[in-house]
């Protein structure tokens, strides 16, 4: 049996991982075998890069090496898959090199694509990649007064990632001394300041306490650079002095180069996590088309699914689980506060007030991750 | 004018419905229609007055065991 692990992030590696530690005996005997190919030989942890951007992580922190997060057995390439060829059950490599599998799991996640607005990609910072993390990073160093738009893209991956900028930001320049300066504006897609209604009833007072300024209903059409003004799709302007966008993402080239998915979002089912219309074919994490966070702990929740049902499919010829949707997103509320919100198919988040145990228990899982990631939390 | 398409955001708390439909309607064509199917009630009213806001048609919503179906046509 050939189980194929498409993508060496969060999901694919706890997947791989879980999948491994079930299968022991078999993955010894040679009656299994799994593969991972990836794009990169160092994993890294993303959720790091907005600490980065407010200096309270450095870029090193972030890496592994891939292969040290493996359980042993687990065939590691760094090869990525350039062709998919399912009524085959092949995949063809950057190599040239042509893997065969009876199992294929496709976590090949998400990256921003700013491209997709006028003028966003060359007026805005981000913080969705160590170059544009650091970029940002001094970017704010050198800011010494002025307004700060927050703006983003539907869809993005990490839903908390607006708020939590934006209050880190808040706490930065009181850090710095210069809040009076600066004027943060926070921007939102729609008619309140955060898609979950209870986090935007605790948030927007929040805000209001704070005296950060925001705007709801703002859909970021074009960005003027020279005049340094965005326009929104409902027709409204704003002025910046520095614009920090949370843009708008899509499923890697490959997914959609070889007609996939759309955007590079695959169909997938959303309780078997199978590509539809294909039964030896999972998807997880940002690939997927399901209407969740693109987070990585939905990658998480779903590769315990899926890995359980592989090991079970292998064992016992059927899955055994189904994936009822559960995400958890901490919400860093500032420097020294945060809270959480977990949620799934049925039930709703309820996020309580932030308190400083839980940005301790953030900061831990910074550190944690690497434990997580090799599939042991 | 394609196929209608349907943007399945049952069960979904986030994104919700509507930035689901913000992120898809960006994926058809001006004219093509759209349907939202939604398990949250206040998605039903928060989608046509974003629809109204930005200028796209609303064609009609209806309700079928707890299920929304939010219709509307991309105009700009």
């Amino acid at each position: 049996m050939k189980i194929l692990v498409i993508g060496g992030g969060m999901g694919g590696t706890i997947l791989a991982n879980n999948v491994a530690r079930t299968l022991k005996d078999e993955l010894k005997s040679g009656k299994v075998q799994i593969t991972m190919l990836s794009a990169s030989d160092k994993h890294m942890y993303q959720p790091g890069l907005l600490y980065v951007a407010v200096g309270r992580m450095t870029p090193d922190e972030l890496y592994r090496d891939q292969a040290s997060l493996l359980e042993p057995g687990i065939q590691f390439h760094v090869d990525p898959v350039e062709q998919f060829m399912l009524d085959a059950n092949q995949v063809k490599t950057k190599s040239g090199k042509v893997h065969g599998y009876d199992i294929m799991v496709i976590a090949t996640g998400s990256r921003m694509f700013p491209d997709s607005i006028p003028g966003l990609k060359e007026n805005a910072e981000f913080f969705y990649t160590e170059e544009t993390a650091v970029k940002l990073f001094h970017r704010l160093r050198e800011f010494q007064g002025g307004k700060i738009v927050i703006a983003m893209g539907v869809p993005h991956k990490c839903p908390m990632a607006p708020l939590e900028i934006t209050f880190m930001l808040n706490e930065y320049f009181m850090e710095r001394g210069i809040r009076d300066k600066v004027q943060i504006h926070y921007t939102y897609p729609i008619g309140r300041v955060h898609t979950l209604e209870n986090v935007a009833k605790w948030a927007q007072p929040e805000m209001d306490r704070v005296g950060i300024t925001y705007e709801t209903l703002f859909n970021l059409k074009s960005v003027d650079g020279e005049k340094r003004v965005l326009h929104s799709e409902e027709g409204t302007e704003i002025s910046y002095d520095m614009l920090i966008s949370i843009p708008a993402h899509k499923g890697m080239e490959v997914i959609e180069t070889n007609k996939l998915g759309q955007n590079g979002w695959i169909p997938t089912d959303r309780y078997n996590l199978n590509m539809e219309g294909r039964s030896n074919v999972f998807v997880l994490g940002d690939t997927t088309n399901i209407p969740i966070s693109k987070a990585g702990s939905t990658a998480h929740f779903e590769a315990e699914t899926v890995g359980a049902n592989i090991a079970a499919l292998v064992r016992f010829g059927a899955p055994v689980r189904k994936y009822d949707g559960k995400v958890f997103c901490f919400i860093q509320t500032g420097s020294e506060s945060a809270t959480y919100a977990m949620f799934n198919y049925i039930k709703p988040p309820d996020p309580k007030a932030p308190t400083r145990a839980i940005h301790w228990f953030k900061l831990a899982y910074n550190k944690l991750y690497w434990i997580s990631a090799r599939g042991l939390l | 004018m394609s196929e209608k398409k349907i943007i399945d955001a049952r069960g979904s708390f986030c994104p919700g419905p509507l930035m689901e439909l913000i992120a898809g309607i960006k994926m058809v064509e001006i004219g093509d229609e759209i349907e939202v199917l939604s398990t949250d009630k206040g998605s039903a009213a928060e989608i046509p007055q974003w629809l109204k806001k930005v200028g796209h048609e609303h064609l009609g919503s209806r309700e079928e065991a707890g299920v929304w179906h939010v219709n509307l046509k991309r105009s700009k």
